[in-house]
């Protein structure tokens, strides 16, 4: 049973969920908050490990929304493309290799400059298949113009998502937001989470007025561009990018007004204040990083952590502020650029400090589990280290 | 300026201020597009229309960003995506009581190659769109490559010597899916064309039109015979003018004459059939099968 809690100026429910929940319990209530506004739309298709996702989102009473049980993921964005332009706020959810399908439709939603989030559930791109947790799927999709978030706990999807429309449909941004979490780790694990209500949704997320949207007028969306058009498209695109930390940071602070707590900010700092060493993650590979941090601490090692949460924009300036004075770096990759190394350590070299010894490890590949005595492995060889060498490909499973 | 190519197709329902297609597009002289959209124009009188147009000359032919030939709303989708997308607009439209008409215009490649899971699915769920495929039996749009709607024996720039197997039946393909009303469209029976255009629009839930694009560029052919190449498909059997409704109840809207001469004089017409894989004699025995099922089809309804 769901306990209520009193007292607070929004009722809020406290659910055991499981992280696909809580991402389809925030798309309704998105959904819904649009009611008055032009309606919700959700293109759904299933794969696992998001399934449950959609499952459930099916199950909701959404006034003015419509819930379309398309034939595959490229369908899936297409639909929510149409939603979009007529209007609608739209919704739907992926994985690994749906993801990859999609692909091309996940580029055209943001270049039409369309406030759609998509949940991904991170997982290991095949053949040979396997469904467990790694970050490649969507990291494949970096250069997409998306926002790309990447949430550590059932919560943090829950509120993202929230924060995810009203940051994409702001009229400065108008971009489409990926909001990420690890297979299994998070998306069939329950945990209590604070499910707002009805009346708060409604005030953070005010009617969508897509100021493009298709009316009567004889417009075209998405005809020709010669190379100038293209040029100046592009950098309207790479502008509003450029606009999102600005815009996330007052959307964090309406939503702590809205819900009285705040979301993390694009990067997250662990004991990081007087840290020589850093050991730097995404995901849940997080939490097991401040374990191991914890234990060479009590160790007398002067390591913190962070964890990268938004990687597109790539939050540089936040990542360079953390890491000044740091002089070891440790990046953790639950992914391979193959034939390069991991994605996160090839974007992170230019925000570390000059002369700092960046060395990169993947690790957690297809889901094999990260644990603490891992990381304590990996700060062990970057102290021992007098130099960064190629990309370490570690076993862990 | 092309009013003569309408052979006395009727005007006097048009209300819109501006056409569909307006003066300054790209398509090339005789385009079968333009013709079919011009058929459009008169039976849409004064509906409000929103098109989904994926990848094909009519996407190419309102020129560039930003301007648009188009005199109403457009959206350009991917390729394979027309069917899905048209499927967000028209399920917002319905529930905001819009009373716009969502269509989806597209070419061969997009409705019998890449768009057909998509197309399927939309029709299945019975989506509240009019999709119209303009069939000009090649990717036009990309220099004339063969497509799943290429007839037999048809040289393209993929098929040097002739495509040596026949086009899919895009509206048997429809009609199996059950929706409300599928039909060809030919550009040379105008009357025909605008009552099955009017009752497309009217309807509600998925309806398919096929519209014979004739395409002189890819067909080798001359601009100014478009009209009366597809007279002769329609007389020598080779494109049956029919409307399906239901899925089942099937009734033929021009008697063929499935003469040899009009067949003869329809592949002599063209470059496109001069390769030398084109057997005569196995396109008049495709028609011949066509015909006969086509006619019991239509007889099982009178019956």
């Amino acid at each position: 049973m769901p306990a209520e809690r009193d007292g607070d100026e929004h009722a809020v429910t406290a659910e055991l969920l499981s992280a696909n929940h809580a991402a389809a319990t925030a798309a309704a209530l998105a959904g819904r908050a649009n009611r008055a506004g032009r309606g919700f739309g959700g293109g759904v298709y299933p794969i696992t490990p998001q399934s449950e996702c959609i499952e459930l989102l099916c199950r909701q009473e959404i006034e003015k929304g419509r819930i379309v049980r398309v034939e595959s993921e490229h369908s899936a964005m297409a639909v929510c493309m149409g939603f979009s332009l007529a209007g609608a706020r739209a919704f739907t959810a992926s994985s690994s290799n749906g993801l990859a399908y999609m692909a091309e439709n996940v580029f055209a939603a943001a270049m039409y400059r369309l406030p759609i989030v998509m949940m991904a559930v991170n997982r290991t791109l095949g053949p040979p298949w396997n469904i467990w947790v790694d970050h490649g799927d969507t990291l494949m999709l970096r250069d997409s113009g998306w926002i790309q978030f990447y949430c550590e706990d059932n919560q943090e999807v829950l509120d993202t998502i929230l924060l995810a429309y009203r940051l994409a449909e702001d009229a400065r941004v108008l971009l489409p937001a990926l909001v990420c979490q690890d297979a299994f780790v998070l998306s069939h694990t329950m945990a209590q989470t604070e499910v707002p209500d009805q009346a708060a949704v409604d005030r953070f997320l005010p009617p969508l007025d897509l100021p493009h949207r298709l009316r009567d007028r004889a417009v075209t969306v998405g005809g020709l561009d010669l190379p100038h058009e293209t040029e100046v498209h592009r950098r309207q695109l790479e502008d509003a990018l450029r606009r999102v930390p600005s815009v996330h940071a007052e959307c964090q602070t309406a939503f702590e007004q809205v819900f009285g707590r705040r979301p993390a900010d694009a990067v997250v700092p662990y004991r990081m204040e007087d840290a020589r060493i850093a050991v730097v993650s995404m995901g849940t590979t997080a939490a097991t990083v401040r374990r191991a941090v914890d234990e060479a601490r009590a160790g007398g090692q002067p390591v913190g952590g962070l964890r990268v949460r938004m990687f597109r924009p790539f939050p540089e300036l936040q990542l360079a502020h953390a890491l000044a004075g740091i002089e070891r770096i440790a990046v953790l990759d639950r992914d391979i650029s193959l034939g390069h190394g991991g994605v996160l350590w090839s974007e992170l070299r230019g925000a570390a400090p000059r002369g700092a010894l960046v060395q990169n490890y993947v690790l957690g590949l297809g889901g094999g589990d990260i644990r603490p005595e891992h990381v304590s492995w990996v700060i062990d060889d970057l102290r021992a280290r007098c130099a960064a060498g190629a990309p370490e490909m570690m076993e862990v499973a | 300026m092309h009013e003569p190519l309408l052979a006395g197709f009727p005007t006097a329902g048009r209300r819109r201020t501006e056409p569909v297609l307006r003066p300054g597009n790209t398509n090339c002289g005789g385009c079968g597009m333009s013709i079919a959209f011009q058929m459009l124009d008169r039976a849409l009188e004064d509906r409000a229309i929103q098109m989904v147009i994926p990848a094909c000359c009519a996407i190419v032919t309102p020129g560039q960003y930003p301007r648009s030939a188009y005199g109403v709303p457009v959206v350009a989708s991917t390729f394979a995506s027309a069917a899905a997308l048209a499927t967000g607009l028209a399920q917002v439209a319905q529930v905001n009581g819009d009373p716009v008409r969502v269509l989806c215009w597209a070419g061969d490649g997009g409705t019998f190659d890449i768009g057909m899971a998509t197309l399927s699915a939309a029709a299945e769920r019975d989506e509240d769109i009019l999709y119209v495929c303009y069939d000009n039996e090649i990717y036009g749009n990309t220099g004339g490559q063969r497509s799943s709607a290429t007839p037999l024996g048809a040289v393209t720039t993929t098929t040097p010597r002739g495509k040596d197997v026949r086009k899919k039946d895009i509206v048997g393909i429809l009609a199996a899916h059950r929706v409300p009303y599928a039909a060809t469209v030919s550009l040379a029976h105008p009357e025909d064309a605008l009552r099955k255009m009017r009752h497309a629009l009217d309807a509600h839930g998925f309806r398919f039109l096929h519209v014979l694009s004739p395409c002189p560029t890819g067909w080798k052919s001359e601009p100014a015979e478009g009209i009366e190449l597809v007279r002769l498909a329609v007389r020598s059997g080779l494109f049956p003018v029919y409307e399906v409704f239901e899925g089942t109840r099937t009734v033929i809207n021009v008697e063929p004459e499935l003469s040899a001469e009009a067949l003869e004089r329809y592949l002599g017409m063209q470059n496109r059939f001069r390769g030398d894989r084109l057997d005569l004699a196995r396109v008049s025995e495709s028609i011949r099968a066509d015909w006969k099922r086509l006619r019991r089809l239509a007889k099982e309804v009178e019956a």
